[in-house]
């Protein structure tokens, strides 16, 4: 389970980059902490929501989302402490099993935006396992360059939801000036994903 | 590592009686500690038998089996049983990657899983529609993990839930028929005060 | 561990040590780190991470009922998540000692955090939870004191507000 070796570690910044240049009109919603700066830094954009609390509850807001957007590809970049923290909502997406949703899990195995402190991630929590038990059944973990290309395939094609696990370093990079204003962020979201 | 993957999504008749599982768990109990989980599971316990080293949980949804990862903890050298309900153990759910992370060798904890929410009007929990529980146990970590759904597979999962170095995971299914309601003591401080007298000699 | 002026943390842990905490649990908080870190390196101590703040409720009960005093460690938006498990420490008298660093107040950038910390004390007080600020970085350890008096001996809920003044400006997140 542990990152190889052998290859040096995915930076979350250039997987998370990767990962949205794919995006077309998907709509992304982001846990609080560094995922925010991740999906920020690959391109602000009107359809980006960026969570700036509410932690656990990134992945039921992008639910929410897919519900009312069921045409549309709808993408959770979250960590692992932020999804640790409202796992249950696994369960809760594992039984209405919604078509158009994708959790993207960038796994550094520690709580950053708080001091890296290890998460349960860093114990042998398997995530991966974890999903498939609530009922997701396209469920995989990655942590090689050379496995991203079919995760990145796999969150924006076939039905969902798909949950991905993505083992990255500690280090992420610099931050930049994300909107951090709820009532801009929900408008420009609304205008841009719900044409209201 | 008990692969509980095999009962995802099989569909075995439930047959078992959750007042007949549980009595003929605590039969077993000898010096175990026990902590319940609010509603059912507490009845149960109560109808199998008072015991001062019987924690009911009258509230704190979502709380037992941590509950009893803390009692674990302070009393490594007793085997510390939770019972509890698939609606409570789902509502904190995350507490099996706590538990597992610490990885206490005397904790077992048991789900009484009728997939209903008892105590509101029986409506659906998650695991009616394919949530595996013990394969949510084994994804975090915990040592030993199964579901049972027989009479000969819970008499099997005796010496798990008693003896095998934890934390252990039972996911027992029960039907969803109803029970008479037995109440043990409901007095909060009364339950802790017996339950630290019998086991620290003080309350 | 170096004593800076301002190291509350140092002497926060050793009034838990020797207030006798057994169980640590937390959720982590930049304003903790310090704390969290000496708890882990203790051997009379066991250190539960947790996956959301209410899990330590439930755990410090179980650890009580074991004869183990313990310490609940998180940051100000946990005190939302807890709400309802303080219903059976406070129906059971049991104590919980919470020590909470604040957001939401003195110098926040993120506006999220403002809702949350703004009804800290409103929320723990309606809980039935006794409150007791520090706002001094030279105050914070003898309100711990008098917090784990408050817990241990008198049987009540007490949760310690560390101000996010005494933690500073900086941004931890950074």
């Amino acid at each position: 389970m542990a990152t190889k070796k052998k290859e040096p570690a995915l930076l979350r910044r250039a997987v998370v980059k990767k990962i949205l240049a794919k995006r077309g009109d998907a709509a992304v919603v982001t846990g609080i902490g560094n995922a925010i700066h991740d999906v920020f830094a690959a391109g602000d954009d009107d359809r980006n929501m960026y969570l700036s609390g509410i932690m656990g509850g990134a992945s039921m807001v992008a639910f929410g989302v897919a519900l009312a957007q069921p045409r549309r590809r709808v993408i959770v970049i979250t960590g692992d402490g932020e999804l640790l923290a409202g796992i249950g909502s696994l369960a809760t997406i594992g039984v209405e099993k919604p078509k158009n949703l994708s959790i993207v899990v960038i796994d550094n195995q520690a709580y950053g935006a708080t001091g890296n402190q290890h998460t349960h991630t860093a114990r042998g929590v398997d995530l991966v396992g974890i999903a498939k038990a609530s009922g997701f059944e396209r469920a995989e973990q990655v942590s090689k360059a050379s496995e991203l290309d079919g995760m990145i395939d796999a969150i924006y094609r076939g039905d969902g939801p798909y949950f991905a696990v993505v083992k990255v370093s500690t280090r992420s990079g610099p931050r930049g000036d994300a909107p951090k204003d709820g009532t801009l962020l929900a408008r420009r979201f609304r205008a841009a994903v719900a044409g209201e | 590592m008990a692969s509980t993957h095999a009962n995802r999504g099989a569909n075995r008749n439930i047959t078992l009686d959750r007042r007949e599982v549980v009595s003929r768990i605590l039969k077993e109990r000898g010096d175990a500690l026990l902590v319940t989980g609010l509603g059912a599971p507490t009845w149960d316990a109560a109808a199998a038998g008072d015991h001062p080293s019987s924690f009911y949980l009258w509230g704190g949804m979502g709380g037992a089996s941590v509950c009893g990862l803390g009692l674990a903890l302070a009393q490594k050298k007793r085997r510390v049983l939770v019972i509890t309900g698939d609606g409570e153990m789902l509502m904190g759910i995350g507490s099996l990657a706590t538990i597992a992370a610490q990885r206490p060798d005397n904790l077992a904890v048991c789900v009484i899983d009728n997939q209903r929410y008892g105590e509101t009007g029986m409506q659906e929990t998650h695991t009616q529609f394919g949530v595996d529980l013990a394969a949510m146990a084994a994804g975090a970590g915990f040592q030993e993990t199964d579901t049972v759904w027989t009479m000969e597979e819970l008499e099997a999962s005796l010496s798990h839930l008693y003896g095998t170095p934890g934390p252990v995971f039972i996911d027992v299914k029960v039907t969803d028929a109803p029970q008479p309601m037995t109440l043990p003591l409901r007095d909060g401080p009364a339950i802790k005060h017996r339950f630290r007298s019998a086991l620290l000699g003080k309350a | 561990m170096a004593r800076k002026p301002a190291d509350w943390s140092a002497d926060v842990f050793r009034i838990l040590k020797e207030e006798g905490v057994r169980q640590v649990a937390y959720v982590p908080d930049a304003g903790h780190t310090r704390l969290i870190k000496a708890c882990r390196a203790e051997r009379s101590m066991t250190a539960v991470p947790l996956t959301t703040e209410e899990e330590g409720v439930a755990l410090l009960a179980g650890a009580w009922l074991g004869g183990e005093p313990g310490a609940l460690l998180m940051q100000s938006s946990g005190v939302g998540n807890i709400v309802n498990m303080l219903g059976v420490a406070r129906e059971c008298r049991f104590p919980l000692l919470i020590l909470v660093t604040m957001r939401g107040e003195w110098g926040e950038f993120n506006p999220w955090q403002m809702p949350m910390g703004q009804a800290t004390e409103t929320v723990l007080d309606a809980a039935g939870v006794i409150v007791q600020r520090a706002d001094d970085p030279g105050r914070v350890a003898e309100t711990a004191r008098s917090a784990a008096a408050m817990a241990f001996e008198g049987g009540r809920m007490v949760a310690v507000l560390i101000g996010q003044r005494v933690i500073g400006f900086k941004d931890w997140s950074k």
